[in-house]
């Protein structure tokens, strides 16, 4: 008898073949041109547009909309990627409902805002079909050494190349892309787009990356700083926090990001092992990620643990009803205690959590989940390059300092963005922005102006 | 329920609202479907001489703009009279007539701009018991290049001849169809008074290109890459149509001529202004076109709903019930002292009035922090163009200021009273106030 989301345990295929393609289609899907033309329309192009504001790129929202309007999708691209270079990618997994959208005054007049994420995704796909846009300057005879081959690392990389300096990225994966390739849910980003997005974006030529290579293991950021004009660094949080708890350690107990790096780079979702009853620890996006894709792996049944109350989630209201709406069972207000089992993990016992002055700790009242899986995620942190003082980075156990423009002080030639600074929200988009304005900054500085 | 019912010169209608002389009209089939939609009448799309009809061409005949979503506000048509036998047209309008007694069926005509060819003509139609007629001086594409249609209607002596042809040798009531391709239409329509017509019907479509292919640079609509003028209707031209309606409708020289309304009604609401501007009643193509017959239901339930909150009890009390509020620039009240006024409630911080006034007119809206816009009042002239851009009705007002106030502006106080132009010390050629 096949298996079923029934069947006890971890194992692969517990549904029919033919449902894993639909359960991770994209959940956005494309606008066609009259949609994007009726979607387009909504838009007033508001006088210093709050969507601008909102967004990290600062793209000209208003603009690129208008441009749509009037049949010149290809403009619109052009005003999105002079600002975001990995617009496409940023049109399917910005948390728009928190930012552009939220902001839109469509929202205020009829808590309907005007659909950007798509409306970006339609301008970028019809461009993203063309050859590169960009074409690089002069070269400067400059190098620069991009750590990470992220969001913030490609973005700078690529506005580094366009105006005119020769850019080797170091990778530590095998992978381009960051979290774009191996961090995010699958259903957001289908396809292979991230892959197809870096081979676009580095189709501009003058960028090397060389995989494989971690800095701080494989090479040292003295090297890089020695061989090179400037170095940034965009190497993202590498460590995940610990579940620091009886039987933690358990098998069955595993990182939501690598559960979803795995998931990320499968051909066939229906060889993944997933247990029949899930529980994911945590309330950042990165838990709706895991935990969606349980239930659409075929988990029996999935259930998000959070620790404080639903509206302190970095989860936003619209990943919390994608959870729920996919059959996520959400608890918030409990912390975990115990993980429990013979061999491998059957259970986590869990308390409702009571503040304590600042803090919050186990209270009385106690439950106990079933579990055959239990993934963490509570947070990342970042894995320093490098400890040598002579290096000079400022940096704590979690992040790097940064300055204007991402400069670190006090070098003047090391730069640093993204998900490994102690700015931003940890967005793809926020990355982006950060690795455009150090290649702006890297530029003046070289070129004598900074 | 307001009573709808309709009697334009003696031509009874269960409601003002007319199919106008157009594809919809142009043969039983639609007419039928048009009654049974509950349309009040139709003018029967325009017959023209015996003989060989007239012959289309055979690509596109209309041309179109369109706004938000693809909402269609305005057409043009290169399509020309009727092309069918004139034979079968009458046989039909017969039939048509004989079974819809209670609509009116006014027959639309054209031919040459001959003594004889009305002459011919005219006893057909009245044979048809058709309830009157109206006579095609409007068409400004193909046929005008023949001499009739609008090159009849642009030349006031010849509608003035040809009406009083009609009059001589047919009983029927003459509606004279003007065209709005002309300078002013007031002259049209005082020759078609002097030639003794019943009433006057305008506006027919104006001349125009909507637009042009750039790939192939022809004109839309194109006919195998090459394009003509057409004439121009939909919503898009109803604010021509309301002005020369009420043009007419207060020339004293057109001795207050029936006024049938055409161009863009859309609504009820449309049909109203119509109304209160001077027409008796209604003619509608476009809405039909765009939308099918049944959008008169529409038009019938709320210009009734809104005769009733208004308490109008026929469609005569309503109709020119603003002429005598329409007037010209140099008598409108100077004393009239009005400030935009935003009201923080309804607005949505779209910073739409803002870039208009800062950008395009008087600096006469702040922008404070946290998007808050707010009119400054010793700037605001009281343009409109703020209430105009802003996407939310009623959001911006213009409040008039009370008698004896000062307007920060002008540091003036705001007279009771009126004055105009006429008399203001500004014009040279005042006249001293009586």
């Amino acid at each position: 008898m096949a298996d079923t989301q029934m069947t006890p345990g971890v194992i692969a295929g517990r549904l029919p073949p033919d449902a894993y393609a639909e359960n991770f289609a994209d959940l956005h899907p494309p606008l066609d041109r009259h949609e994007a033309a009726v979607a387009a329309d909504r838009c007033y192009f508001c006088h210093d547009a709050p969507c601008i504001t909102a967004c990290p790129t600062d793209i000209d929202i208003p603009l690129f909309i208008r441009q749509i309007s009037t049949g010149t999708p290809e403009s619109a691209a052009m005003t999105i990627f002079d600002m975001n270079i990995l617009g496409g990618m940023c049109a399917r997994v910005c948390p728009t409902e928190t930012l552009c959208e939220e902001a839109c005054v469509r929202e205020a007049a009829e808590g309907k805002p005007v659909e950007i994420g798509r409306l970006q995704r339609y301008a970028t796909d019809t461009l993203m079909d063309r050859p590169h846009p960009y074409t690089r300057a002069k070269p400067t005879g400059r190098t620069v050494a991009v750590i990470g081959a992220g969001p913030a690392g490609l973005a700078c990389a690529h506005r580094l190349a366009m105006l005119g300096h020769g850019v080797t990225v170091f990778e530590a994966r095998p992978k381009s892309g960051g979290l774009n390739e191996y961090g995010i849910a699958s259903y957001k980003t289908p396809d292979g787009f991230a892959q197809k997005e870096v081979e676009w974006l580095l189709s501009i030529s003058g960028i090397t990356i060389r995989h494989n290579k971690q800095v701080g293991r494989d090479i040292s950021l003295a090297t890089l700083r020695k061989d090179h004009d400037a170095v940034f660094i965009g190497i993202g949080l590498g460590a995940t926090n610990a579940l620091d708890i009886e039987g933690s350690d358990l098998p069955g107990v595993e990182d939501a990001v690598d559960f979803i790096a795995r998931l990320r780079q499968s051909d066939d979702p229906a060889t993944l092992p997933i247990g029949r009853d899930v529980v994911v620890i945590g309330g950042g996006m990165t838990a709706v990620d895991a935990a969606v894709q349980s239930r659409l792996l075929g988990a029996q049944t999935v259930t998000m643990v959070y620790r404080r109350e639903a509206e302190r989630m970095n989860a936003s209201l619209f990943e919390r009803e994608l959870a729920q709406t996919n059959g996520v069972r959400i608890i918030t207000g409990a912390v975990p205690v115990r993980v429990t089992g013979q061999n491998r993990v059957e259970a986590v016992e869990f308390a409702y959590a009571v503040q304590d002055g600042g803090a919050l700790r186990p209270g009385p009242d106690r439950f106990t989940l079933p579990a055959d899986q239990v993934l963490r995620a509570i947070g990342q942190s970042m894995v320093p390059i490098t400890n040598d003082p002579a290096d000079a980075i400022e940096q704590d156990g979690a992040s790097l300092h940064t300055g204007p423009g991402g400069r670190t002080t006090p070098h003047g030639y090391v730069f640093a963005g993204g998900d490994c600074t102690a700015t931003g929200e940890n967005l793809t988009v926020t990355a982006v922005a950060q690795g455009r304005d150090a290649a702006m900054e890297i530029h003046a500085t070289l070129m004598g102006d900074g | 329920m307001a009573d709808l019912t309709s009697n334009f010169v003696g031509i009874k209608s269960p409601n003002p609202f007319w199919l106008a002389s157009a594809p919809p009209t142009d043969k039983a089939y639609n007419v039928v479907r048009a009654f049974k939609a509950g349309w009040g009448g139709v003018v029967w799309k325009t017959l023209g001489e015996e003989g060989p009809p007239v012959v289309n061409v055979n690509g596109p005949r209309y041309g179109a703009i369109w706004g938000a979503d693809r909402r269609l506000l305005g057409m043009n048509n290169i399509e020309l009279i009727t092309d069918r036998p004139l034979e079968v047209n009458l046989r039909e309008i017969k039939q048509v007539k004989r079974d819809w007694p209670d609509r009116a069926v006014v027959v639309s005509i054209m031919v040459p701009c001959e003594e004889a060819a009305w002459k011919a003509i005219l006893p057909l139609v009245e044979e048809t018991g058709a309830d009157g007629i109206e006579l095609n001086f409007g068409c400004p594409h193909g046929m005008s290049e023949r001499g009739m249609g609008s090159a009849v209607g642009q030349v006031p002596e010849y509608v003035e001849m040809v009406a009083r042809w009609c009059k001589q040798y047919s009983r029927m009531p003459v509606i004279v169809k003007l065209t709005p391709n002309i300078t002013d239409v007031r002259h049209s329509a005082r020759a078609a008074v002097k030639g003794g017509a019943d009433a006057v019907s305008l506006i027919n479509t104006i001349n125009s290109i909507t637009s042009v292919d750039l790939d192939t640079m022809s004109p839309e609509p194109s006919i195998d890459g090459k394009g003509s003028h057409g004439g121009y209707c939909g919503p898009a031209v109803k604010p021509i149509a309301l002005h020369m309606v009420a043009d007419i409708a207060r020339d004293e020289e057109c001795k207050g001529i029936p006024i049938s309304g055409i161009g863009g009604i859309t609504t009820w609401r449309d049909a109203a202004e119509f109304l209160v501007l001077g027409a008796g009643n209604l003619q509608v193509c476009t809405a039909a076109m765009t939308y099918g017959f049944k959008v008169v239901e529409e038009m019938k339930s709320g210009l009734s709903q809104w005769m009733d909150e208004k308490g109008y009890t026929s469609v005569d009390q309503v109709s020119r019930r603003a002429v005598p509020n329409i007037t010209d620039w140099r008598f409108l009240n100077l004393n009239y002292v009005a400030k935009a006024k935003i009201d923080q409630d309804l607005c949505i911080k779209c910073g739409r009035c803002y870039a208009a006034c800062e950008d395009t007119s008087h600096q006469a809206i702040a922008m404070n922090p946290g998007r808050v816009f707010e009119v400054i009042d010793a700037e605001c002239v009281a343009c409109n163009l703020c209430v105009n851009v802003c996407p939310v009705e009623n959001c911006i007002t213009l409040e008039p200021m009370a008698p004896g106030t000062t307007d920060p502006r002008t540091g003036l106080v705001v007279e009771p009273g009126y004055a105009n132009w006429t008399t203001h010390p500004n014009n040279p050629s005042a006249v001293a106030a009586e």
